[in-house]
């Protein structure tokens, strides 16, 4: 296929980047009506006279979408505009009911923001300034379902579904300057800004940010320019990028593409693509070149936004703590690896172990019970960790019993999936179930504590499935305890103080 | 009985001499006697106006506390949506269109008891000056069944003069109330900007349209207007602010002491002499009640028109985009393989009329880009250096006074073809509605010269709607003491029971 190698493109080629996210918000209601925003509804249920454009029907800004946008607007470090209009862009478009989308033009609310993102680079973690070139909010439109025909678009359909459940759904646009600078890095960086923002996003509870549901949706601006031009290349607009890995293929993929075409004498066409997630490679959309006209006006049926200094004071003071700033407080705080913290990301237990060492459990420990045992429960069970009937009260109890020799690291799980199981908080399930602490065990856990504190990159080995380096802990606990303990009780709760099943 | 006004019939009902089953009755029957020959009403909701009716009766009867005009009937624009109705807007698109909603003017009219006779012709989506753009054909003036009523609002105006309803809604763009009020002898208000909710009024060009009552008398209209005025959380540009007090400025009248600024560039070459004649012997009756007439100047008025017809089919481009054949209306084309598009498309060839398709194209134009700043960005600027002057005059004056039309009504197919002369008729109502301020027109006469009616306008300040109904009120006091009888009396029978 490709004759050229990505080695090859960045050695001749400067990509230049421009990311525009579609993020829905998680409002009750609709943009400019009072229609639900629920997931998933029977089609056309979520409707009323204002977001299916019957005649007469008037929008009323949703004030709850504002304020998330000002928020947003604040967490990417943006100035907020004191004077903000709505404006009507104009095209046809039957998942469309106005035929025209409301939506801000050249009077967006919040404008020149940045955003540092890191990544891990050749020489280390690296920091890019992503800068923000406005956030604006718009409706989103309905939904087709082109039925018939093989490409699954209007043109050459049978038919065609209409779903206005979406039609009016709030939309928050965030789109950034030019990035140039970003060398070999770009796709790396487009990747890490996205999630960046994911995560601020999250941490902000404005949006579910689901990329697979369509939350959160990312457009990708390419071009490449001759190193030391500054001539900036044709762009190619990827749409459909659905995944944080999606958005790292579709750059790099992009790159090459036009690489190869530059290569050749090409014109690169300026043009909207679609990315494929199974190859990774992107086809042609619209074209561009006769680029649309969408008759911006202000929007006449809403009176501008104006929001006022103390309001966005208040929301200033309100906002959390950036999310990837808290990660490395919390890391150092709590000397987390860097495996294991991006294990936490990943199975987004962060807040609750946060929440468990706030209410006074040992971080290392809460860390364990939520990464290991709770989670390893949650998949059996294919829930989410907080669909669990465990509270980080709960984990904290038990820690705290745990520390005080009132149960084994054994008893523990047992409650644990106890109190997963609804039978109550630890203090019930350990009444109910008249789970006694073997003295004679709790002699050994200190022990075997001791022992793998001393020894903890042993102890970790063991911890990592290494088997075989159990022997040596064994051998001092052995040695701890004058040899007065039975070896394979010792095996036993070493192997499960330190995660591992015992057999 | 159906020749008071609409206050004297609701003493009636109040009184007991009368029931609105009756009243409706009465004006269904005249409905049934001259309409066809004037052709105010697309729609006549017999069974929904006599329930209504009914319903008022059985709450008077129960001794229930009524609002003013509960059960006087009205004819309501076929522009404002009414539920389960059926709303045209004058247009083939709609037809059969039965919305599923109330607009706000229409739950406030239901909520005060007003009983909704119907629907009344207009222009196709109320872009016209004589109703001759209505699909459904042309309304005719009571006048002169060979005159044009004015436009859109030509129905509600035509009903009010032939007695088919002592109340009327209609709706303002340019001067689609005041100058079928001019013309047909009826007094008409169009409210400040946003002084009664656009809710359910399906738009035309949505920063200028503005819904406003209409009726035989001053007082009539402002009992309407306070029916219907008030903020309303659904239109976001309606004014949260007290509804002025039309009611009781209309009842004192009073006009001591105030300033009449008479417009020096609406008047003179291009206006009729019989309009001219009635409009200054208005002028010296206002004098008389003790106010005192001074001249105002407002030079950027000669730009309004062509403004207007710029920003009014801009938004008109947009707000027509909506009439797809998707959800609601009219259809054509939908045959076996035929793309959304191409039906789309076949539906807006065969749905809208010329004057309708003509201003989605100049709207179209004016938005594009390149020529954005050009054409709508400067109408813009216009209607701001509008605003301004009257903001000048009205640091001159309380009220601002002009002929509403510079002629009377023309004859039907006159201008048909000739739209500039057409919307020359609106010359000197559009900068109201440019400037969002408020505007009357009440009959002063009939011209000489043609014997038909001539319309007053009074304009007043953003919010200061009761100024122009002091005004209107002194004037109308005057001229039916010097003519004895209402004007409407002079206006030919068109037969019938009355």
């Amino acid at each position: 296929m490709s004759a050229l190698t990505y080695e090859d493109v960045i050695s001749k080629y400067e990509p230049v980047l421009g990311l525009e996210v579609h993020v829905e918000l998680n409002t009750n209601s609709k943009m400019f009506c009072g229609c639900s925003t629920i997931f998933g509804a029977e089609p056309n249920t979520q409707t009323c006279p204002v977001c299916l454009a019957l005649p007469g029907a008037l929008p009323v800004v949703n004030e709850k979408a504002i304020e998330s946008t000002i928020l947003i607007g604040l967490a990417l470090n943006c100035s907020i505009a004191a004077f903000s209009r709505f404006a009507r862009k104009n095209y046809f478009y039957p998942d469309m009911p106005k035929n025209f989308q409301i939506s801000q033009y050249d009077e967006p609310i919040c404008v020149n923001g940045y955003v540092d993102v890191e990544i891990d680079t050749d020489e280390g973690p690296q920091s890019f300034r992503i800068e923000i070139e406005r956030v604006h909010m718009e409706e989103d439109t309905g939904k087709s379902l082109h039925v018939g025909g093989s490409t699954g678009r209007i043109h050459g359909a049978d038919y065609s579904l209409l779903d206005y459940n979406r039609a009016g759904i709030p939309l928050v646009e965030i789109v950034t300057k030019i990035v140039p600078g970003t060398g070999k890095y770009a796709p790396e960086v487009a990747k890490a800004y996205v999630a960046e923002l994911r995560d601020i996003l999250r941490a902000l509870g404005v949006s579910d940010v689901k990329m697979e549901q369509g939350s959160l949706r990312c457009d990708a601006n390419v071009s490449l320019r001759l190193i030391g031009s500054d001539v900036l290349g044709t762009r190619s607009e990827t749409k459909n990028v659905n995944s944080l890995r999606s958005v790292e293929r579709a750059v790099r993929g992009e790159m090459i593409r036009h690489a190869e075409l530059l290569n050749k004498g090409e014109k690169v066409v300026q043009e909207t693509r679609h990315f494929q997630e199974d190859t990774g490679l992107t086809r042609s959309g619209r074209s561009k070149e006769q680029a649309e006209d969408y008759r911006y006006f202000p929007e006449p049926d809403l009176v501008p936004v104006a929001p006022d200094a103390e309001w966005i004071e208040k929301l200033r003071a309100s906002l959390p703590e950036r999310p990837s700033l808290r990660r490395k407080r919390l890391q150092e705080q709590w000397s987390v690896p860097d495996k294991e913290m991006a294990a936490m990301i990943n199975a987004d237990v962060l807040n609750i172990v946060e929440e468990t060492v706030l209410l006074g459990a040992d971080p290392t420990k809460a860390r364990s019970w939520w990464l290991g045992e709770i989670s390893r429960l949650a998949n059996e069970k294919e829930v989410t960790i907080s669909e669990l009937a465990i509270t980080a009260k709960d984990v904290a109890e038990i820690v705290s019993l745990v520390a005080q020799g009132e149960l084994t690291d054994k008893l523990a799980r047992q409650v644990v999936e106890s109190v997963i199981n609804g039978e109550g908080t630890p203090a019930e399930v350990i009444a109910s179930r008249g789970i006694k602490v073997v003295n004679d065990d709790g002699a050994l856990m200190a022990a075997i504590e001791k022992v793998c504190s001393e020894q903890s990159e042993t102890a970790d080995k063991v911890r990592n499935g290494h088997l075989p380096a159990a022997g040596a802990l064994i051998g001092a606990v052995m040695k701890e305890t004058k040899g007065q303990a039975d070896a394979a009780r010792v095996r036993e709760l070493l192997l499960g103080h330190l995660g591992q099943a015992a057999n | 009985m159906i020749k008071s006004s609409a206050a004297e019939m609701a003493q009636s009902l109040a009184s007991g001499a009368t029931t609105s089953v009756a009243l409706t009755q009465a004006h269904l029957n005249r409905i049934a006697e001259v309409d066809e020959k004037v052709h105010a009403f697309l729609h006549v909701d017999t069974d929904g106006a006599l329930k209504q009716a009914a319903e008022i009766d059985a709450s008077r009867a129960r001794g229930e506390k009524l609002s003013p005009l509960a059960g006087v009937p009205l004819a309501l624009k076929d522009v404002l949506v009414q539920k389960d109705v059926p709303t045209t807007c004058g247009s083939k698109i709609l037809e059969g269109w039965r919305p599923p909603y109330d607009s706000t003017v229409v739950s406030k009219l239901k909520s005060a008891g007003v009983v909704i006779l119907g629907k009344t012709n207009m222009d196709e989506f109320a872009m016209g000056s004589s109703t001759e753009n209505s699909a459904y054909g042309p309304t005719h003036n009571p006048w002169d069944l060979t005159r044009i009523p004015g436009g859109s609002g030509g129905g509600s105006s035509a009903a009010l003069a032939a007695f088919e309803a002592p109340l009327a809604i209609g709706t303002d763009t340019g001067g689609s109330i005041r100058q079928p009020a001019a013309v047909t002898g009826t007094v008409g208000v169009k409210p400040t900007y946003g002084g009664v909710s656009r809710y359910g009024l399906v738009a035309f060009s949505s920063s200028l349209d503005q819904a406003g009552p209409c009726a035989r008398t001053v007082l009539d209209t402002a009992l309407l207007h306070e029916v219907i005025a008030g903020h309303d959380p659904k239109d976001s540009t309606s004014i949260n602010a007290p509804v002025p007090q039309v009611v009781a400025a209309a009842k004192s009248g009073d006009v001591k002491g105030m300033k009449i600024g008479v417009v020096k560039e609406l008047n003179g070459d291009g206006y009729q002499a019989g309009v001219r004649q009635r409009f200054e012997e208005s002028l010296e009756l206002l004098a008389q009640a003790g106010a005192e007439i001074v001249e105002v100047s407002a030079p950027n008025f000669e730009y309004a028109l062509a403004a207007y017809y710029l920003i009014a089919p801009s938004e008109c481009s947009s707000n027509l985009a909506r009439f797809d054949a998707m959800r609601y209306g009219l259809r054509v084309g939908d045959t076996d393989g035929a793309s959304a598009e191409s039906v789309m498309n076949m539906t807006r060839e065969v749905g809208f009329g010329r004057e309708v398709k003509r201003r989605i194209l100049l709207g179209t134009y004016a938005l594009s880009s390149g020529y954005y700043d050009a054409y709508y960005g400067s109408a813009q600027k216009v209607r701001t250096l509008i605003t301004q002057d009257f903001n000048n005059a009205f640091a001159k004056c309380d009220v601002m006074v002009s002929p509403t039309c510079p002629t009377t009504a023309f004859k039907i197919g006159e201008k048909a073809n000739d739209p500039l002369a057409m919307y020359l008729n609106d010359i000197a109502t559009i900068p109201v509605n440019m400037a969002g301020i408020g505007g009357m027109s009440l009959p002063c006469g009939v011209a000489p010269e043609d014997g038909l009616p001539v319309g007053f306008q009074i304009m007043s300040p953003v919010m200061q709607d009761q100024r122009m109904y002091s005004v209107g009120a002194a004037l109308e006091a005057a001229l039916l003491s010097k003519w004895g009888a209402p004007l409407l009396s002079q206006a030919p029978s068109l037969g019938g029971a009355a």
